[in-house]
């Protein structure tokens, strides 16, 4: 338990930490910014309360949008990922239900599984970011062109940390 | 009363849910107002620290075009020294130095975080209250304006940019003192858009767009952008016109803050009109 506390809590400064002094360098186009950082979120335990679940999502925006200077769009939008996740894990669970004390990772559960769940959430997440950031209708196709792209990359981020990071454990 | 309570513990998540939502839609929204709050923006300390050291290890690898922009600017001021004109004048009275009453006070700072390609983009620079900086006060650069000071802490300022849905710039086109508004409809970091020109305005590409003498926070004639193309929609009565900008977003380091020392007494005058 205590062991889970501090992995996640490590796993929560690294990504930060890559967030805000890389990614957030990342300045090709308007139309691709990465945030891979909701990976946090995304990999917290199944059995993880909802209520906690939203209060970590909720610290974890704050921090960025510290970093940032977007005081509470992040954190609206990461309350919101975390308050979805429950329902897109139920929506596409396995028959079996999830196993007592698994990750949701790539090689826990599959390409398949792993890549609708990302997916979902991902593209929900960057919806109300990017919506919420904008605010207003009259670049409505512009703001969903971004929404689409910097879905596809931080998608592709994801899934690239999951091969870096995780196949060894699995194998083990 | 029992049924109530037992019915926000059956749907707790929801309920907790919206209170959380709400909180951040407070935060977005009070964020919007000119600097309100400054808690939580990387004006603090911890993200203050954080991108000073990042920048001391980027500020190497801009050395060199720093120097340039340095060297550029020395020779202009050079230019502009009483000792590189001749004076042809004779001088038949003393000139008092009393006449001449400070209007704009300049403070360079640097850039330790910067960006261009979000919608709404800030900077951050390493002087603040204690070195004189107040919020609302303009920002420049030697090529051109960047913005507006939006929240100060001890150290550290952040910077509502030109790059940003709320930067609304006062502008003219030189030659011909028409103005408008200067904005950013977000994409390409290197081109903004003024609107409001009326269509009897004789213009061409390549002309020079600098700040107005209407603003209370630019001085007049600060370099803005130059014309890359207008276009007149049919039964409309102004231009939409493209500026291609004189500064260059991507690669600031050094700006300088400018407090115009008469903006008070000016507002106060204005308001007073205005209540009259």
């Amino acid at each position: 338990m205590i062991n889970e506390i501090l992995r996640n809590f490590f796993r929560f400064i690294f990504l930060m930490l890559i967030q805000i002094l890389v990614l957030n360098n990342f300045q090709v186009s308007g139309y691709l910014n990465p945030f891979l950082y909701i990976l946090f979120v995304l990999m917290l335990p199944f059995e993880t309360p909802s209520a906690l679940l939203m209060l970590l999502g909720l610290v974890t925006g704050l921090t960025i949008d510290m970093f940032m200077d977007t005081m509470g769009l992040h954190a609206a939008a990461t309350v919101f990922l975390a308050f979805m996740r429950p329902k897109v894990l139920k929506l596409i669970s396995p028959r079996e239900g999830y196993e007592f004390g698994t990750q949701p990772t790539l090689h826990h559960l599959g390409p398949k599984w792993y890549f609708s769940y990302a997916g979902i959430l991902v593209i929900l997440h960057h919806f109300a970011l990017f919506y919420l950031e904008i605010f207003r209708f009259d670049e409505f196709w512009r703001t969903f062109l971004r929404v689409i792209l910097s879905s596809g990359f931080t998608f592709s981020l994801i899934i690239i940390t999951q091969f870096l990071f995780y196949r060894s454990r699995n194998k083990a | 009363m029992r049924n109530l309570f037992a019915f926000i513990w059956r749907n707790y998540e929801y309920f907790l849910f919206l209170i959380l939502e709400v909180g951040c839609f407070f935060l977005l929204f009070q964020n919007n107002n000119f600097h309100k709050a400054a808690y939580i923006t990387s004006a603090n300390r911890v993200a203050g620290q954080v991108y000073q050291g990042m920048s001391q290890v980027g500020q190497y690898f801009r050395l060199k075009n720093a120097n340039e922009a340095l060297a550029n600017e020395n020779a202009m001021l050079h230019n502009m020294l009483k000792d590189s004109y001749m004076d042809l004048k004779v001088r038949d009275s003393l000139i008092k130095d009393t006449l001449l009453r400070q209007q704009y006070h300049y403070t360079s700072a640097r850039v330790i975080n910067n960006s261009v390609n979000r919608r709404n983009n800030y900077l951050t620079i390493d002087r603040g209250r204690l070195q004189g900086i107040k919020p609302e006060t303009a920002v420049i650069c030697s090529n051109g304006i960047v913005g507006i000071v939006k929240d100060v802490s001890d150290n550290f300022s952040s910077i509502l940019c030109l790059l940003h849905k709320d930067a609304r710039i006062s502008v003219k086109i030189k030659h011909t003192n028409f103005f408008g508004s200067l904005v950013w409809e977000g994409g390409d970091y290197r081109y903004a858009t003024l609107n409001d020109i009326p269509v009897n305005v004789e213009l061409a590409k390549g002309d020079t767009i600098q700040t107005n003498a209407y603003s209370t926070l630019f001085p007049e004639g600060v370099m803005a952008g130059v014309i890359e193309s207008f276009e007149l929609k049919p039964g409309k009565n102004f231009y939409v016109i493209r500026v291609k900008l004189s500064t260059d977003f991507k690669n600031l380091s050094y700006v300088y803050v400018i407090d115009n020392l008469m903006k008070e007494e000016q507002q106060k005058l204005e308001m007073r009109s205005q209540n009259d």
